[in-house]
């Protein structure tokens, strides 16, 4: 699975060169690294793609000094997000003068939000979405044990009061990474991100 | 099926994988805009939508298998949309009518506590794309068979009416859930191979979280021991046709189209 760009000119410039922008043709890993850091998670804009833990490597390919490839783990398998995510990365790096760019998909080690920055989830928080708490290990296939949110959902703080007299609703919110909780404090409604 | 190679009977496999989640995706599409409160209408969106990423990338892997064996191989596309129902390998429980809000529920539980223990045996799976696909699939499953299950015990344990409606659900489709532990003709090589899962093994897992839900939600696992079989072999019920004839009816009215 990968997404291969064409150059956007007719000819890629040599190494060293810049093109008519400014722009290096192969800027340091430092700087990509810095742009793709701007890049928003469409449905959780506070956060970027680097916070989320879904870019997992940036690097020149072997072969093609001129030939970036970035290695993203993308979230649920159903996410709609995730062709926009890789577009936007796309542009990202191109807006920087990377010739070519190719997009792999890495499906294992699966992604988890354990791998969420504390940065990340401190502006989940400030943006009114409670952050995911560790992920539970999966233990044996009983009632309980199946159950990775009710055990999490335990001590979910509410992102606006910060009580911990929460409630869920719903096991799934207004996205499939999230669940919907009450707050019974504040009565506000809001969003847990689910440990994944 | 002695003459099978070992690529063949992993692409039929793979089928098998991919086809039970985009079936019952497609099932849950149907409910999206109808869904009996709104919470739950997106709820139910967004497991049809983890699955349907599943069968995605099941079927993707099924195309690279096929290109190994003959032809040039099909994508994840040609498989969705090209295939007639004889050739699809869904179970018969995912392509039963959604019906009232507890038959969809009573199919959806079912259907979750097998595909969570499948998954999770799965991700042992000796093939690498296999166990990755699956270790990702598994943690989706983890909350969809938690959903599946409030659901039980809220509508059997509610009102009489509701009760009566579980109760009933749960008696119509017990029928088709003996197939999700019998294996099919191509499995044993496979499972001998350490790349499929030996569903024989996840049936009395199975059976004890369900008598478990089913126990807080006052209901009871149906007496009846006659199992339908045949999903796996593309022997299917009358009900899996007009779903491909919607499912399948815009890449067969305009081949190729796109957007």
């Amino acid at each position: 699975m990968t997404d291969a760009l064409q150059p956007l000119a007719p000819r890629a410039p040599a190494m060293g060169a810049a093109d008519p922008a400014g722009n290096e043709a192969r800027p340091s890993l430092g700087a990509l690294w810095q742009a793709l850091d701007a890049v928003p998670d469409p449905e959780v804009p506070a956060v970027s793609v680097v916070e989320l833990g879904i870019l997992r490597g940036v690097e020149w390919d072997a072969i093609d000094p001129l030939l970036l490839v970035v290695t993203v783990t993308p979230t649920y398998s159903g996410c709609p997000a995730t062709e926009l995510i890789m577009t936007s990365i796309r542009e990202a790096v191109v807006a920087l003068g990377v010739a070519r760019v190719r997009i792999e998909t890495r499906l294992a080690p699966a992604w988890t939000t354990d791998w969420m920055t504390t940065e990340a989830r401190r502006k989940l928080r400030d943006f009114g979405i409670a952050p995911p708490g560790a992920v539970p290990t999966p233990s044996a296939v009983d009632v309980a044990g199946i159950s990775p949110l009710r055990r999490a959902g335990a001590a979910v703080a509410c992102p606006r009061c910060g009580s911990k007299q929460t409630q869920l609703v719903s096991q799934f919110g207004s996205t499939a990474c999230k669940a919907h909780f009450r707050c019974l404090a504040c009565l506000e409604p809001f969003d847990y991100f689910k440990p994944h | 099926m002695g003459r099978m190679t070992r690529d063949e009977q992993l692409f039929e496999y793979l089928l098998h994988l991919g086809d039970s989640p985009l079936i019952l995706a497609q099932r849950l599409g149907e409910w999206v805009g109808r869904g009996p409160v709104l919470e739950e209408d997106i709820a139910q969106t967004n497991v049809g939508l983890d699955l349907l990423g599943q069968a995605r990338l099941w079927l993707s892997y099924a195309g690279e298998v096929e290109a190994r064996c003959r032809r040039p191989g099909r994508d994840e596309d040609a498989l969705a949309f090209l295939r007639e129902s004889g050739q699809f390998r869904n179970l018969l429980l995912v392509e039963q009518p959604n019906g009232s809000f507890a038959d969809t529920t009573a199919r959806q539980f079912l259907f979750d506590a097998w595909h969570l223990l499948l998954l999770r045996a799965l991700a042992k799976s000796g093939d690498a794309t296999i166990a990755g696909i699956a270790a990702k699939a598994a943690k989706e499953a983890a909350y969809h068979v938690e959903r599946s299950g409030d659901w039980v015990i809220r509508l059997g344990d509610g009102t009489e009416d509701s009760h009566a409606k579980m109760q009933a659900a749960i008696d119509d489709l017990w029928t088709y859930t003996g197939e999700m532990f019998t294996p099919d003709a191509i499995e044993p090589p496979l499972i001998e191979a350490g790349i499929a899962a030996d569903v024989r093994s996840l049936a009395a897992p199975w059976r004890q979280h369900v008598d478990a839900v089913f126990a807080t939600a006052t209901l009871k696992a149906p007496d009846a021991t006659f199992m339908q079989q045949g999903g796996k072999r593309g022997v299917h019920t009358e009900h899996l046709g007009h779903l491909l004839a919607q499912m399948q009816v815009l890449q067969r009215s305009h081949p190729g189209a796109r957007w």
